[in-house]
């Protein structure tokens, strides 16, 4: 069953187009990875799905139903939750609060303090420090937890590796694999292309604004993805 | 002896500014807002309680009863059908906003009362004072006055590092986008939190109200001390408002002691010297 579908989604940034008639489509209980170079618009999909941007409403459908012209919070309560480019975990906040956050929107579902904690045992030991004094991979993770609080159907995670070390990034996608089998949708947004590739089972990569190629991961040919990455 | 009861007076007279600081000190630290009505809306206050204490009976204590809720009425409404729409667009549109409804605020308050003096008749309880030994004398109404703004901020600090709510509002003047993005409803977070704002105005309003007389154009000077009470404490921070209170109070108390016509401006100036020592206040919070 599809659960998100966008149709010939376009978006703006003012009068700069940034997305240029996208139709990707993600099942229920598939992982699809979203690639591409710095400026392909990956995170303005994801802004765009999360409501963060405005854009027409049947544009994107969630779970059938059109949600583009919805605002964020609604579209949380609907069941896709958002790590954000960069964590922005609330820096006047305790760790547990932050993750608390993610309880605004009342959803029920598996996860809950004692679940995010059992699947980050770090973030149990944290939790009453403030998120700034957190290393990146423990904001990290405090920003998936914050995230799985609210009891996704979809789950969509914008350059977890960013910024992290390689034993770190690691670490962070073993435990997606978790929430993977706990029956979340996840759409991966990466630069690097490997990871999520060895994560996702099918991937979109996207090209200044438009989708270049789509295809499912496995003993997917390398070099061509090279070719659609960079556009050569 | 008479310096020692001087500093009482001004510390007690703190209390009162803190009140009035309360609700600014909300609507900026939470959304960003620079409400110049702020003052307007403790003087109207002031006249929702003239209204309910002539109409009812009621003595002006008894009248926050009704004066609270119909200032949290207010607040909410005018949080969420007004106000919430200017908060896109930077820090002017609020401004000149709020600006605009200090002004109809006020001119709306001369016609239904018309320019004169009111106040709020309250009883023994403005006269009466203590004795303490050591030749040193409290007023019970001050003294009653800075309990209640001790209370209000001790219960805003609560709501705020004990409550779903506080957490939500703390999350919201962080980072309002990403709160959005994680499910809270910062409209309607808005104007809860000016209708709370209004709930701390509507008392300041109506202590203050017994204490001092108000007409319709008072309003603006009530604003400058609540600017002042917040700035000298820090932006954000409750128990810094009541510091910051303090402050001008004892300044205008010392400044009145040595002359009395130097009541007012030496508040100023104790604002002027920290703004000047300690441009963010004494105790910061707020970062933006």
């Amino acid at each position: 069953m599809t659960l998100l579908r966008t149709q010939n989604l376009s978006a703006f940034y003012g009068d700069f187009q940034a997305l240029f008639d996208i139709n990707v489509s993600v099942e229920e209980g598939e992982t699809v990875a979203i690639i591409g170079a710095n400026g392909a618009g990956k995170t303005t999909l994801l802004r765009a799905v999360a409501g963060a941007l405005a854009t027409a409403p049947d544009t994107v459908l969630f779970d059938g139903e059109p949600i583009g012209h919805k605002t964020p919070h609604e579209i949380v309560h609907l069941g896709i939750a958002m790590v954000p480019e960069g964590r922005r975990l609330f820096p006047s906040l305790s760790v547990e609060e932050n993750l608390l956050l993610g309880t605004h929107s009342e959803r029920a579902g598996p996860w809950n303090l004692s679940r995010v904690y059992q699947l980050f045992p770090r973030l149990h030991e944290l939790r009453r420090l403030p998120a700034p004094s957190l290393s990146g991979g423990q904001q990290q993770m405090a920003a998936v937890g914050r995230a799985l609080m609210s009891n996704p159907r979809l789950l969509l995670c914008d350059e977890l590796s960013l910024g992290l070390a390689p034993v770190v990034i690691r670490d962070i996608y073993r435990c997606l694999g978790a929430i993977i089998a706990e029956g979340t949708t996840v759409v991966l947004v990466e630069q690097d292309i490997n990871r999520a590739l060895d994560a996702s089972t099918r991937f979109y990569c996207l090209q200044e604004g438009r989708l270049a190629l789509s295809a499912p991961t496995k003993n997917f040919d390398r070099g061509a993805l090279t070719a659609a990455y960079f556009g050569m | 002896m008479q310096w020692l009861n001087i500093l009482i007076q001004g510390a007690l007279l703190g209390g009162i500014y803190a009140l009035f600081a309360i609700g600014l000190s909300m609507s900026f630290g939470i959304m960003r807002l620079v409400n110049i009505a702020h003052g307007d809306f403790i003087v109207l206050s002031g006249y929702v309680a003239l209204v309910v204490t002539q109409g009812t009976g009621l003595d002006p204590f008894s009248s926050l009863v009704i004066v609270v809720p119909v200032m949290f009425a207010l607040g909410y409404a005018l949080q969420r059908g007004l106000l919430n729409q200017t908060l896109s667009g930077g820090l002017l549109p609020p401004l000149l906003v709020t600006f605009g409804i200090s002004i109809i605020i006020q001119n709306g308050l001369l016609q239904g009362f018309g320019a004169y003096d009111h106040r709020l008749q309250e009883g023994a309880v403005e006269t009466a004072s203590l004795h303490l030994p050591g030749g040193i004398d409290v007023g019970v109404y001050p003294l009653l006055v800075f309990a209640v703004a001790i209370c209000a901020i001790a219960s805003l600090q609560l709501l705020f590092y004990r409550t779903g709510l506080g957490r939500a509002f703390r999350a919201v003047s962080d980072d309002a986008d990403t709160a959005e993005l994680m499910g809270i409803d910062n409209r309607k977070l808005y104007a809860l939190a000016l209708g709370i704002a209004m709930i701390f105005t509507a008392i300041a309003g109506v202590l203050f109200g017994i204490r001092t007389i108000f007409d319709p154009a008072a309003g603006p000077i009530r604003l400058i001390l609540a600017f002042e009470a917040v700035i000298i404490g820090g932006l954000g921070s409750m128990w810094g408002t009541l510091i910051g209170g303090m402050v001008l109070g004892i300044a205008q108390s010392v400044g009145a002691a040595l002359d009395p016509t130097w009541q007012i401006l030496a508040g100023h100036l104790a604002f002027l010297a920290i703004l000047i020592l300690r441009p963010n206040g004494l105790f910061p919070r707020t970062r933006d």
